[in-house]
Formats: structure tokens, C-alpha cells, sequence
């Protein structure tokens, strides 16, 4: 019985490979948006570096906002998302097995390539490593506190635009110690203290997300 | 045993119903009719408790289904006018992961009867969304011959079947109230089904 969200979450992560071009499309937007910046602006590595840590962050940012609408939108309008509000199950952990399912689907890959894409921004190797690892511990927040956004505009018109307007300005703590991160690195500081941080953001968000997420969806499906 | 006193539901700033009750006993079929739009699915899924009454409470044995939800939810299934189906999974792994997430624990070969008993087995390893709309609900309907709960909950259950597979259904049902379960069902077809007492709700706008 406690399985239940074993079985949503591999069912989604069935659901995202045999739509394998969803997924592609959240990691080409990444990596198009990452890359545009270094042509835009020149090959001079100095100013690159110093821009690197915002650009990357945002990009990684905007790359898991535009998959976040379709996290729950499909399962509201075939029917599931009702199925699993009547699952004798606490919803909570089902939002929870989903918003993991997504960051597997579309945070994880990005933090895998970020250091390809650090390397044109001229980036030494320790930052390289500190930009994955505040990725690796800030995306999760990004997943979780925008499952919240996602779950308000269900079924809402626009709400692709309208989640943007409703998460970005939640996403601005984990910008800041994320690209803080890198450029403590850069400076020869130690990143401890904003990863930290980061750690922190995702471990609130882990505990308060579901809950949150879990009632919005109650009141969307009403 | 369901129970339900005073229900009113309230949609946008209009009154669908109010002073909606009734009591539905073990091995008992009750029929939810009314014309189009006079609130039948809402009231469903207010028994469902996916829509909260704006006055009124159901209980499931005496105790108030928000009180006890997962007890009451463990005793429920419910199929909605939306198949709960996903496009990109085939009909078995549909039936499959709808019935665990509800609790029942089913191999690959009880979800293989459950869909030969609908007469779809041979869809069962295609997509769902390569399958018309009758057949779609067919495996959604599959559900039922896997489900153990007490409360069958379903919202027009006949609609786009053919003559063969209604009667299948219904003997389905028969068989679940003999059994001593209770369903709460809406249909505009004229369908026989044996209960143990059987009781009609006519709402009214």
C-alpha cells in the first residue's frame, strides 16, 4: 500500500520515455539559451567568466519553468489527477513521487550538462565542479516550489505565463546562492556557505512543497 | 453503509441542489437521475468528497467522509465521465497502475481477464490512444472486475458501449450488489440491473 508512489513515480518516468521529445525540448532550450549568450557577447574569456554563473543559473531556471506546465496539466485533463485525489494514499506523497519524477526528467540532465556548457564560458575546473554541485542541490527547490505554481493555474487560461509570473520571483533566493555559488569559487572564496544555503532552500521546500502543491490541487480540481 | 444529509452544491453563484439525502445499505443500487445540467456529476463527486458541499455532510458508516478519508477512499472506486487513461501507455499498464494506485494488488494475468471479461484482451498491449472511444472505456470499465471496494461510484458507465458489452456490465453490477456491495450510478439508458433494494434520486433544478 505504501507503494503508491512508487507506482506514480515510475509511471511518469514510463510516461516521459515514451515522450522522449518533451524532455528534449526542455534540454535543447537549455542548452540553445546557455549558448546564445557566449556568441552574442564575444569570445573575450574574462568578461565570459564573470557572466557565467547568472547566465547558467537562469538558463537552468527558465529551461525547468517552461516544462513545469505540463506537470500536472495532462493528468487534470484525462482524468488521473482525479483518480489520485480518491487514492487512498496522502496525496502529499503522490505530488512528491511526481515533482521527483520531473526533476529526474528534466533537472537531473541539466545539471549533467552544464559543465559541457561551462566550458565555453571559459570556466576554471574547481567553479566547473561547484556549478554542478549547486545545481545538483538548488534544482530540486526549483522542481518542488514550482510544482506549487504549477498546481494554482491548473486548468487556468494562459497558464503557462501565468506560472512564470507566479514562481520566478520564488526562484530568486535559490538564483542568488546558486550563481553565488560559482562566483565565490571564481574569487577564490569557499562556496560552503552558499551551498549551504541552497541545501537549506531545497530542504524547506522538500517539507513544505507537497503540502502546499497537494491542497492547491484540491481546490484547482474543485 | 453511505449516507448523506442535506447536501447543497453551489457552482460559479448557482444552486444546482440543495437539501439533497439519502441512505444506500449494503447489496443497494441507487439511480442519480435529472436532465442535463441539474448537478448529477457534481453530486458524485461530492460523494467522492472531490467536491466539498456547500452544506450537508456524507458519511461512510456514521463517520464523516473528510474525517476518515482514507478508510472511505479505500472503500470507493469511482469512474468518472473522464477515463482516467493515459494516451501513451498500453491498455494493461493503464489497468495495471490504475488498480495498485488504488490499492489493489493485481498481476498481469488478473488484468488480462479483467480486460478479456470486457471483451478488449486483444487491445490489451496497444496504446490507449490509438483505441476509439467505446474501447477506451471499456478498459477504463475493466477496473471494476479488479476492484474490492464496498462503493462503486460511476458516472454514466454505459455511455458509447455497445448492446454487448452493457450487458456484461450489468451483470457485472448484479453480481457486486449480490455480493453485498453498493453502486450509485447515473445512466439515460434503459438498463436491468439486480439489487437488493434499489432506490431513484431525481434531481431537479
Amino acid at each position: 500500500m505504501n507503494e503508491a508512489w512508487i507506482i506514480v513515480l515510475k509511471r511518469d518516468l514510463l510516461l516521459a520515455f515514451r515522450r522522449r521529445s518533451d524532455v528534449a525540448t526542455t534540454l535543447f532550450f537549455f542548452l540553445i539559451v546557455s549558448s546564445l549568450f557566449p556568441l552574442g557577447i564575444g569570445p573575450e574569456a574574462a568578461v565570459l567568466s564573470s557572466i557565467a554563473p547568472g547566465v547558467l543559473w537562469v538558463a537552468a531556471l527558465l529551461a525547468g519553468m517552461i516544462s513545469l506546465t505540463r506537470l500536472f496539466a495532462a493528468d487534470f485533463s484525462d482524468g488521473s489527477l482525479e483518480q489520485m485525489l480518491i487514492a487512498p494514499q496522502p496525496l502529499a506523497l503522490l505530488v512528491l513521487a511526481k515533482v521527483l519524477a520531473h526533476w529526474i526528467v528534466c533537472g537531473l540532465p541539466v545539471v549533467l550538462l552544464a559543465p559541457l556548457i561551462g566550458l565555453q564560458y571559459a570556466l576554471p575546473n574547481d567553479a566547473l565542479l561547484v556549478l554542478v554541485l549547486s545545481l545538483l542541490l538548488g534544482t530540486p527547490a526549483l522542481s518542488l516550489i514550482g510544482a506549487i505554481g504549477a498546481a494554482l493555474t491548473l486548468g487556468v487560461r494562459g497558464s503557462g505565463l501565468l506560472v512564470a509570473l507566479l514562481v520566478l520571483p520564488l526562484y530568486i533566493p535559490v538564483l542568488i546562492f546558486g550563481a553565488g555559488a560559482v562566483a565565490a569559487s571564481q574569487h577564490g572564496m569557499s562556496a560552503q556557505a552558499h551551498l549551504s544555503l541552497l541545501a537549506a532552500c531545497s530542504l524547506l521546500s522538500l517539507v513544505l512543497a507537497p503540502l502546499a502543491t497537494a491542497a492547491a490541487l484540491r481546490i484547482s480540481v474543485e | 453503509m453511505l449516507m448523506a444529509q442535506g447536501l447543497a452544491c453551489l457552482r460559479g453563484d448557482r444552486l444546482l441542489f440543495k437539501n439533497v439525502g439519502f441512505e444506500l445499505s449494503a447489496g443497494g443500487l441507487m439511480y442519480v437521475l435529472g436532465e442535463n445540467g441539474s448537478g448529477k456529476s457534481s453530486l458524485l463527486r461530492l460523494l467522492c468528497g472531490l467536491l466539498t458541499p456547500e452544506e450537508g455532510t456524507v458519511f461512510w458508516h456514521g463517520q464523516a467522509i473528510k474525517q476518515n478519508a482514507e478508510i472511505y477512499q479505500s472503500n470507493l472506486t469511482y469512474i468518472g465521465h473522464l477515463n482516467g487513461l493515459k494516451d501513451d501507455l498500453t491498455a494493461l499498464e493503464n489497468l495495471q497502475i490504475s488498480a495498485r494506485l488504488a490499492g489493489n494488488e493485481v498481476n498481469q494475468e488478473e488484468a488480462l481477464n479483467s480486460l478479456a471479461a470486457i471483451g478488449i484482451a486483444r487491445c490489451a498491449n496497444l496504446p490507449v490512444g490509438v483505441l476509439s472511444q467505446g474501447q477506451k472505456r471499456r478498459v477504463a470499465l475493466a477496473r471494476l472486475w479488479l476492484s474490492r471496494s464496498k462503493l462503486w461510484v460511476l458516472d454514466e458507465p454505459f455511455a458509447a458501449l455497445d448492446t454487448a458489452s452493457v450487458e456484461v456490465l450489468a451483470a457485472r453490477l448484479s453480481e457486486h450488489m449480490s455480493n453485498g456491495g453498493m453502486t450509485i450510478i447515473t445512466t439515460h439508458q434503459d438498463v436491468v440491473i439486480n439489487a437488493q433494494s434499489t432506490q431513484t434520486l431525481r434531481l431537479s433544478a
